[in-house]
């Protein structure tokens, strides 16, 4: 009955466009977490009465964010050839879509980390403070674990910003289901193709959300 | 113990209007004490706490703790004096992200006290505040008396040579104000601990602190033993917080009218001020000498140091036997005062 109903889709090509979604957004997450929460905690120490507060420093880092946010999506792809090509070797297949996906997602996730900590009880800053704490411990054991509901949630919503952007890098040869749908779909006018694409992308997506939500409400002892 | 000399923080938050929260302040406070300062909101209490640990940096002047000036650490320095200074907090300032037991923990880690010992240290703890049962509950399940219990082991953790306590009380019902300040005073029994508190409540400085400082607009406008500035308080700001637990004059003026009801004998005030032997008095006025005693009104109330108030009472009796009662009250720690009929 499938293949009546989608008379164009080879099962094995889709499975193996799934897992190439699934391996894009999943390393692509990895990155995004490291390079945000790098640049977010930047953003809050860096900030007026933080713990290193900084104003040129700051300015370096907005600007940064600021500009990167600011740049569409497919547009950052074609910029970042060179530097994808030097990194990577090749502008084609998934591993080549992975720094333009880091490098659009971080920023974005940055102002989440950034919202984040800024939710942190001073208070809580101010009694580790008290205690002698160092600047590292109060980072490591106080501002990101007092934080943590907040980081999570943030990398759930930039995940499935991710998985939209996995497939737009698909258009370009990045492979996964948004290069299966537009080149073995959109372009053989096989529209059984696109649409199992876009069921699939969604369940991936309420996956993401699902388990993001999960560790947020399960970390979270307020 | 701690002596802060001329102590100023001039906060200006625009690099124009600059605001003066502290003003030359100079305070001796006594190993093993409990120093009460209390003010009204803005008198610049908190920052004067603050700067004890220079959680807030001095502007001018010099905090010694046990020898140790304070404000002449460097960054290091300061973080290693400050695991002996504990602290706690109005709001507890607890992190949510960690268990009764992890929280208590915390200031051990930062000490760098290796896993075992913190753990034993952590159990004793919370035996000494009276937790015990509620070791591996979260923040969020516990009472806000139970919460100031975790910042007090907190604070103990490191054994420290003072704790600050920055209007610890004042988010709590009065029941619980009164158990979290009996617990500051056996704590300030058993361990020997030097006590800094301040707020806004007269009824905290009455029950647990030893003496007392007066704060307004950045000074110290009073100050001396509990009872002294109970009984003679000199400043506007000091008697309002006196009012605060004794009630105000106006009750008093009732009294000088209800004196001129009385055609024979005497009304006056008897202050206690602090002796337990007096407490007695009225019993023996009425069985040593010949006069009727009658309390018209009065009050009462305990300082660490012993009773203290006022009660007015009407005397009548023979002239020359009243004349013999009020020398003999004279001669007792109890301070005597005729009201005039008027």
């Amino acid at each position: 009955m499938l293949s009546e109903l989608f008379p164009n889709v080879k099962l094995d090509e889709v499975w193996t466009a799934t897992y190439e979604t699934f391996y894009m957004t999943l390393i692509a997450i990895l990155g995004t977490f490291i390079l945000g929460i790098l640049l977010g905690l930047l953003l809050y120490l860096t900030s007026r009465g933080g713990l290193w507060q900084n104003k040129f420093v700051h300015l370096l880092v907005a600007t940064f964010v600021n500009v990167f946010r600011a740049i569409p999506f497919i547009i950052l792809i074609l910029l970042l050839f060179p530097f994808t090509k030097f990194l990577i070797g090749t502008i084609r297949g998934p591993n080549a879509a992975l720094p333009a996906l880091i490098i659009g997602a971080a920023p974005f996730y940055g102002r989440l980390v950034e919202i984040g900590l800024r939710e942190v009880d001073k208070g809580v800053v101010e009694a580790a403070k008290a205690m002698g704490a160092k600047t590292s411990t109060i980072i490591f054991k106080v501002l990101l674990p007092e934080s943590m509901p907040a980081l999570v949630s943030g990398i759930t919503v930039t995940a499935i910003a991710l998985i939209g952007y996995t497939a737009i890098a698909g258009v370009i040869g990045a492979g996964g289901l948004g290069d299966f749908a537009y080149f073995y779909g959109f372009q053989r006018r096989s529209f059984d193709v696109v649409f199992i694409c876009t069921v699939l992308i969604v369940i991936i997506v309420f996956i993401f959300q699902f388990i993001g939500d999960t560790i947020s409400n399960k970390l979270d002892k307020r | 113990m701690i002596s802060i000399k001329d102590l100023s923080k001039v906060f200006s938050p625009n690099g124009k209007n600059s605001i003066q929260a502290v003003n030359g302040l100079s305070l001796d406070i006594n190993k093993g004490e409990i120093f009460g300062v209390i003010g009204y909101s803005g008198a610049g209490k908190s920052t004067f706490i603050r700067l004890l640990n220079r959680l807030e940096d001095p502007t001018d002047g010099q905090v010694i703790i046990d020898g140790e000036n304070i404000t002449a650490l460097r960054k290091n320095e300061l973080r290693l004096a400050r695991q002996e200074i504990g602290m706690i907090f109005q709001h507890f300032n607890l992190l949510w992200s960690r268990t009764v037991r992890d929280n208590i923990a915390f200031p051990l880690e930062i000490a760098g006290v290796p896993k075992q010992k913190r753990m034993e240290r952590v159990d004793e703890l919370i035996g000494l505040v009276g937790l015990t049962g509620r070791e591996d509950a979260y923040p969020s399940e516990l009472s806000g008396g139970q919460k100031q219990r975790v910042g007090i082991a907190r604070a103990l953790a490191n054994n420290p040579k003072v704790l600050l306590c920055d209007e610890a009380t004042s988010a709590l019902d009065p029941e619980t104000t009164n158990s979290i300040l009996q617990l500051l005073v056996d704590i300030n029994e058993k361990l020997g601990l030097t006590i800094i508190l301040i707020t806004h409540e007269m009824h905290v400085i009455r029950k647990i602190c030893h003496r007392v400082a007066v704060m307004e607009a950045g000074m110290v406008v009073e100050q001396g033993d509990v009872l002294e500035v109970f009984l003679h308080p000199k400043t506007e700001v000091t008697k309002k917080f006196v009012e605060q637990i004794m009630g105000d004059t106006e009750q008093e003026d009732a009294l000088h009218l209800l004196a001129n009801q009385f055609t024979t004998g005497k009304v006056v005030r008897l202050h206690f001020v602090g002796e337990v032997t007096n407490q007695a008095l009225i019993s023996k006025l009425s069985k040593q000498f010949d006069v009727e005693v009658n309390i018209l009104h009065g009050k009462i109330t305990q300082t660490q140091k012993g009773a203290y108030g006022s009660l007015f009472v009407h005397m009548d009796g023979k002239k020359d036997e009243i004349s013999n009662v009020i020398r003999y009250i004279t001669s007792t720690s109890v301070e005597v005062e005729e009201i005039d009929h008027a």
